[in-house]
């Protein structure tokens, strides 16, 4: 199985470290990945997106095309890439921020109020890690538990005290879908 | 016989290719006098210019290396920055120096590498035949200011020693001239100096040298000296400008 | 454990620099190969390593030149504007027979150009990368893991053939990660410079001087330093063409790629056999020195040939004098930044193969 996901919103978002982890995440389970970055002048509020591959089978190319798995923190990005996921993928949007439904039928969508879920546990910022744990909990394409090892391997030692809040906000999204199955 | 007289030992036998008259000369040698009077050829490793100067590689006896245009600062960075027990230097002309290169200088003097620069300010491009310096005078005919340079359309020369004194960084700016007798024997001291301040790790240090072309300015070697001494001493005024001691 | 770690391309390079014995890093800043710079800042000052931003590209190439003339492993790493700047240094570094690696991590242009990835720098790099009669060494990585790989190459071969060697990447290929094993650190820098006796490292008093030069102002000096040097190229491009060849062997189309465009053109092989069409690649790895024997014997077996590039078709023509022109040789091209989609380069390849 091939996960192709592309994870965009605004810049500042976090949707590269989210990319990041779940890379790392594969990484350990010593999968095929390739992890690419949108990049451009500006750091900060800006359009932003990362296109994260997890495999069984050798990245081809690193561009993702058609996406099985779509993250989106912002209108722009629905509406730049709702169009270009594949029949039969997923869509993880998040609905504090995104006011419109996605028009697609062919798709799997899951609408999860990540950034007022953040907020209400005291862990402004980190609505990315909300969904990322989503995503895994949900599709699997990486073991979930993996994603918290990964963590604790991604986060600087310089932001070590912020782990603990990133590892309850995977653990959030991961609640949010096992709630939502229940 | 007692010998009075000879050849600093790191030069080596190569004659000079240097037009009659040229001060060039008279400063290889003080250079080569201070490598020998420091007992550092070995561990010396010079880097020649594009201008007259180009060929200085064949007359030192040391390790050198030819820079492309005005980026001698940036190759001793190099070489000084992978041997920092090395002594470099830089022997560079007024276009190398001071036009194409000003950036190099600069920035080179503004990090305080520990290296010397021997700098030959004769006002003029000599190599290629005579053309405008940035160090040329107001008013000075060559081939590019063929009605003499005006500030108008030509700018201001550019004063080098007074221009790096503005800086935190260097360690030693001095300008010296080799017209006379006298001031050869300042120069000397000087360039002694700007090597031993390296020797001792003080940092950045920059010998200025008002020089001459007699071939280029039309004038005989004497009055290329008389030159330096009515003309190009007063614009360019002797003396240290900086000395971090 | 696998010893795998997740590293940008940019990343990698510089790590891989290091371990291969390069203690000299002389750059300044440009989207998007930042990423060496600022990990060589990082790294450097931690193993008695140098890292100088330089005032220019400009001076950090000619700081290079100095660093090299010494026998030192030493580095520097730009994106397109920014190579155009060291265009006199890399002629210097050849014209003086100095080893050293060049990153050029390609944006668009020309001009200010944009910052998305690009390889409208093959002529340039591969022609004439400065003034003079000169070829450096290129290579083109297009994985991470080559990215690493690739950087020992370059300093190998260039100090077996006394030449500069350049990495020419992509934006993409800098910025993306992968899983990426690093060579082992087994260089000691200390143990190079002795292996170069032409190296400016001081007499000591017990030699003759070194002199570093690309001056002779005799012409029959300066032709005699030419042939001798295009010698050299001759036995470069005998003996270290590098290539990899991907379902050629009943191949009819065959996609002739690099970088990232190739991982491209995987994707879109893949669909094509799919369908049932006979397609192949061979992706160059060294283009300079060009792997034209292998195209060349590719020519007597296929109907065609389609380059996939991101320039207005640069390498089609080395294609076309590889072969003579014997055969048809397509382009499917984008520029600008733009990346040819799959789809595209399928599309191109049902095209080739009607």
């Amino acid at each position: 199985m091939t996960y192709e996901t592309i994870m965009a919103g605004f810049g500042g978002q976090g949707l590269l470290f989210s990319g990041k982890v779940l890379a790392h995440a594969a990484l350990i389970e010593n999968k095929e990945l390739s992890w690419l970055p949108s990049y451009g002048p500006e750091m900060r509020g800006g359009t932003c997106n990362c296109s994260v591959i997890v495999s069984d089978e050798p990245v081809g190319s690193p561009i993702i095309a058609h996406p099985n798995v779509l993250m989106v923190m912002n209108e722009p990005s629905l509406d730049k890439f709702e169009d270009t996921v594949a029949p039969g993928g997923t869509i993880f949007v998040d609905s504090a921020l995104i006011a419109r439904k996605v028009r697609r039928t062919d798709v799997e969508v899951v609408y999860i109020p990540a950034t007022k879920m953040a907020t209400d546990m005291e862990a402004k910022g980190l609505a990315n890690m909300i969904i990322l744990g989503a995503i895994v909990e949900k599709l699997r394409c990486v073991d979930p538990d993996n994603v918290e090892e990964a963590l604790k391997e991604t986060i600087s030692a310089r932001k070590a005290a912020l782990l603990d809040l990133n590892l309850k906000a995977v653990e959030a999204g991961r609640e949010f879908i096992r709630g939502e199955k229940a | 016989m007692a010998i009075v007289f000879e050849k600093p030992k790191s030069l080596t036998d190569v004659p000079y290719h240097y037009c009659p008259g040229c001060t060039h000369g008279i400063v290889h040698r003080l250079v080569a006098e201070a490598i020998d009077a420091l007992g550092i050829e070995g561990r010396t490793v010079g880097i020649a210019p594009v201008g007259c100067s180009v060929m200085a590689y064949d007359y030192f006896k040391c390790d050198m290396i030819e820079a492309s245009h005005g980026r001698a600062p940036a190759v001793a960075t190099g070489v000084k920055r992978s041997m920092p027990d090395n002594i470099v230097f830089t022997y560079q002309g007024d276009g190398d120096l001071a036009s194409i290169g000003l950036c190099e200088t600069v920035s080179t003097a503004c990090r305080g590498e520990n290296i010397t620069i021997i700098f030959i300010n004769n006002a003029i491009y000599g190599m290629t035949g005579g053309q405008m310096a940035p160090t040329s005078l107001i008013g000075q005919v060559t081939q590019t200011s063929p009605y003499g340079r005006d500030a108008k359309t030509q700018g201001m020369p550019i004063r080098i020693c007074e221009l790096l004194a503005t800086l935190d960084a260097p360690a030693y700016l001095e300008r010296v001239a080799v017209n006379s007798v006298a001031h050869v024997r300042q120069a000397k001291k000087a360039i002694l100096k700007a090597f031993k301040n390296q020797v001792e790790g003080k940092g950045f240090s920059l010998v200025e040298v008002v020089s001459t072309c007699p071939t280029n300015w039309g004038l005989t070697p004497d009055k290329a000296c008389q030159f330096v001494e009515e003309k190009m001493i007063p614009f360019y005024p002797l003396g240290c400008y900086k000395d971090r001691e | 454990m696998s010893s795998k770690v997740l590293m940008k391309g940019n990343e990698a390079i510089a790590e891989a620099a290091i371990r291969c014995g390069c203690r000299h890093y002389f750059g300044y800043p440009i989207t998007p190969q930042t990423e060496i710079a600022a990990y060589m800042a990082k790294r450097m000052p931690k193993i008695g390593g140098t890292f100088l931003q330089a005032e220019s590209e400009i001076a950090a190439i000619n700081m290079v030149y100095g660093c090299a003339s010494t026998g030192r492993r030493a580095m520097t790493s730009s994106s397109s504007p920014g190579i155009s700047l060291k265009a006199e240094g890399m002629s210097y570094l050849a014209g003086s027979d100095l080893p050293a690696l060049i990153v050029n991590v390609q944006r668009g242009g020309p001009g200010l150009g944009g910052i998305q990835p690009s390889q409208s720098d093959y002529f340039f790099m591969t022609r004439g990368p400065g003034h003079g009669d000169f070829h450096i060494i290129v290579l083109a990585p297009a994985t991470v893991q080559e990215m690493a790989d690739m950087t020992r190459l370059a300093f190998e071969l260039g100090e077996k053939y006394r030449m500069p060697a350049m990495l020419l990447a992509d934006g993409t290929m800098g910025q993306m990660m992968e899983p990426v094993v690093l060579p082992e650190d087994t260089v000691d820098p200390e143990t190079i410079p002795a292996t170069k006796p032409w190296a400016t490292t001081g007499t000591q008093m017990k030699r003759p001087h070194n002199i570093i030069n690309s001056l002779y102002l005799k012409p029959d000096e300066l032709e005699k330093t030419n042939y001798e040097r295009f010698e050299r190229y001759a036995k470069l491009e005998k003996e270290e063409c590098r290539w990899e060849e991907y379902l050629m062997d009943d191949a009819e189309v065959c996609v002739i790629s690099v970088g990232i465009t190739a991982r491209v053109a995987k994707n879109a092989i893949a669909a094509a056999r799919k369908e049932g069409i006979k397609v192949g690649m061979i992706r160059p790895i060294t283009l300079y020195p060009f792997p034209k024997e292998p195209i060349a014997k590719a020519a007597a077996k296929v109907k065609s040939f389609l380059t996939v590039e991101l320039n207005m078709g640069q390498m089609n023509e080395d294609v076309k004098l590889a072969i003579g022109c014997s055969k048809p040789v397509a382009m499917c091209n984008r520029v600008g930044g733009m990346i040819p989609s799959a789809d595209e380069v399928l599309a191109a390849i049902r095209k080739e193969a009607k």
